[in-house]
């Protein structure tokens, strides 16, 4: 167990080498530091020597390979250093300001999610051949064709204006961030709702095709037993895998959702930053999203072998 | 004769399939006695299992349905039982073996937890007396280390130790009749010889009833007071174990017993059955062994024989033992 966790942390060492080198190449590919130091750049036509002045003083003077490395060298001592823009805050201090929001609404989407998705998705699967598995499947195709945006202004419209019972968008700290996150984590849900469950009923209903299904029924277990402990705890695994997708999203907010409701979150304080060509940030922000996927996938193989005893981690 | 513990009637379970009707069990009459125990052979999809799940009522659903006839069981009819009620007599009157046992157990429980389940569920033995049951039964199916097992899973145990513990499951709870659908198929043959000597030991021990499926002539002389051959959904032939296996009267069975290895035909190459069991969906008219029956008369492609008494304790489906001369015996199949 030990020794699995060790050698998942060194496989992810070139995996972040990869994702910094990327980031890198791409950063470059759309932009010179020159572009970058104009926009930057307080003064509205500055001089060839206020250029390369900010240049140097954001070291995008060295050579490629030099910046590369200390760059990537930075990151991986969690060193996220300041952001390239007039202020030149830390981005450190910004993630500390702003992953609250994200958190919240990450995490009760995430926990409503699969709570939600996971009973509908029994229910159906209970019912199987009747016509509330007919209705109900279709409603998830349903669903599954509506896209995001629909979802985000529908339910800005029905709950923010005509019903008033939540704001329409922004954030407030503390408990008052619950009003203002429900909005977001309603969306989140519904939009994911179709998908999931008719994934998760999939699931359900090849673990109950199962031998093992039919010898607990021959052993007289009653129907929702049968259902909620011995199929459920099978098509957990699958499910657990699946939901592994979200995990990414615990950091770095859903970026649609923020933008739309104006939420102070990481996604919102990303997509800034590539909108100001903010390599610093961009840099950051995408080295610590990858990080979080990673430790998110280790949690997921941990779990996966606190399930199903099959599974060993070596 | 005491009143039959079970006693099938006309079963017929059918299939809807995308190929059409699947007539997998036609017209099934058996009956068994306290205490006794009965082997069904016949080849692979002669319809064995589907009858053995018919009387669990666990055939597949939706496609699987019983069409009709009855199955009497203690005098009541399982068939006229709501699904609670048939639920309270699986497991505790009447439990199944299945023919697979690396399947059969739930990859995700301990097998400690899964006999004790099929014990709890009943609420015949409860909290530490199930543990201790269940310790017990993993002895008696000659477990090695039955405390060890108690806490592990099945992918640790071999086909013939989770067989084991299905065979212990089966028992927790006393049943009054046990079938055994191929147990030791999916076994190599050491491990059968082992297995089929433990039910047959259990079965003597606990006076339960049996009915043993296989596919295996060879194992029935040493387990079955008697014999039905299936053929093709239905039973062609009935008879004491020493009878069929001396004197059987359906060619099929003559086929059978002719292609089984034996001492006074060594050296000589075994006889060997032409063809195979036709689609349930697409049974051939008249006697459905026909095509294949090297004792063929002009009316068996056209008219169905009907299961006749041979004599007191036989009974056959074929043309060549005709009804007249057993006058008054002809019993016709629903
Ligand atoms: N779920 C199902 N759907 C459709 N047809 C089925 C189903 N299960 C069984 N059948 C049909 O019923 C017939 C009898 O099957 P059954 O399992 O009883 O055979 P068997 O005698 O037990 O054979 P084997 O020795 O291979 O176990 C098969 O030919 C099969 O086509
Ligand atoms: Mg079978």
């Amino acid at each position: 167990m030990i020794g699995y966790l060790i050698r998942r942390l060194l496989y992810s060492i070139p995996i972040l080498v990869g994702v910094c080198f990327l980031t890198f190449v791409l950063f470059y590919m759309t932009a010179s530091p020159g572009e970058i130091a104009r926009r930057n750049l307080s003064a509205k036509n500055p001089t060839a020597q206020q250029i390369k002045d900010w240049e140097h003083q954001h070291g995008y003077d060295k050579p490629k390979w030099k910046q590369f490395l200390d760059t990537t060298e930075g990151l991986f001592l969690l060193r996220l250093g300041r952001s390239d823009s007039v202020k030149g805050e830390r981005v450190m201090t910004r993630i500390k300001e702003s992953w609250f929001p994200s958190f919240e609404i990450a995490v009760l989407s995430f926990g409503a999610a699969i709570t939600i998705n996971l009973s509908l998705a029994l229910v159906v699967a209970y019912f199987r051949g009747t016509y509330l598995d007919i209705y109900g499947t279709s409603l998830c195709v349903f669903m599954m064709s509506v896209t995001y945006l629909v979802y985000i202004i529908g339910g800005q419209f029905v709950f923010g204006r005509l019903l008033k019972l939540t704001p329409v968008a922004g954030f407030l700290p503390g408990w008052e961030s619950l009003r203002f996150a429900f909005l977001p984590v309603v969306v989140a849900v519904i939009s994911g709702m179709g998908a999931s469950v008719r994934q998760f009923r999939t699931f359900m209903l090849d673990e109950m095709n199962q031998d093992y299904v039919r010898t607990a029924r021959a052993k007289g277990v009653s129907e929702p037993q049968v259902l909620f402990k011995h199929v459920l705890k099978n098509a957990a695994i699958p499910v657990l895998t699946t939901s592994v997708q979200a995990i990414p999203g615990l950091f770095l907010g859903s970026i649609l959702l923020e933008s739309f409701f104006n939420i102070p979150g990481l996604g919102n304080y990303l997509v800034d930053a590539i909108n100001s060509q903010d390599f610093a940030v961009v840099r950051a922000m995408v080295f610590i999203g990858a990080l979080v996927t990673i430790v998110g996938y280790i949690l997921t193989d941990i779990s996966y072998a606190l399930v199903d005893k099959r599974v060993r981690l070596e | 004769m005491n009143p039959p513990l079970l006693q099938v009637n006309g079963l017929k379970t059918y299939f809807n399939t995308p190929a059409g009707l699947s007539k997998a069990v036609d017209g099934v009459s058996f009956s068994l006695q306290p205490g006794e125990t009965m082997a069904i052979v016949g080849e692979s999809g002669s319809g064995k299992s589907i009858t053995a799940l018919s009387i669990m009522q666990l055939v597949p659903e939706p496609a699987g349905y019983i069409e009709s006839g009855t199955i009497s069981f203690d005098g009541q009819d399982l068939l006229d039982l709501t699904w609670e009620q048939m639920r309270s007599i699986r497991g505790r009157q009447i439990s199944m073996i299945f023919q697979e046992p690396m399947t059969s157990l739930n990859p995700v429980f301990t097998i400690g937890y899964q006999i004790r389940e099929a014990m709890l569920t009943h609420d015949k033995f409860k909290g530490e007396s199930a543990t201790s049951r269940a310790r017990s039964l993993l002895e008696r199916v000659g477990m090695p280390s039955p405390n060890k097992v108690l806490r592990q899973y099945p992918h640790e145990l071999s086909g013939g130790m989770r067989q084991r513990v299905m065979i212990a499951i089966a028992l927790a709870n006393e049943p009054r009749l046990l079938l055994a659908d191929e147990p030791t198929t999916a076994l190599d043959v050491t491990i059968q010889a082992q297995i089929l000597t433990l039910l047959r030991d259990l079965q003597r021990d606990t006076g339960m009833s049996m009915l043993l499926i296989t596919h295996d002539l060879g194992i029935v002389s040493q387990v079955a007071d008697k014999v039905a051959v299936m053929y093709a959904g239905q039973i062609v032939e009935q008879s004491p174990t020493n009878t069929l296996l001396s004197n059987p009267l359906h060619p099929y069975t003559q086929g059978l017993i002719a292609s089984l290895p034996s001492r006074s035909r060594r050296g000589q190459e075994l006889y060997t059955l032409e063809g195979v069991v036709p689609p349930p969906t697409r049974w051939p008219a008249g006697c459905r062994f026909h095509d294949r029956c090297s004792k063929r008369l002009q009316i068996c492609d056209s008219q169905m024989p009907l299961a006749t008494k041979y004599d007191d304790t036989r009974s056959v489906s074929c043309h060549l033992y005709p009804a007249q001369e057993m006058a008054g015996n002809q019993e016709r199949l629903k």
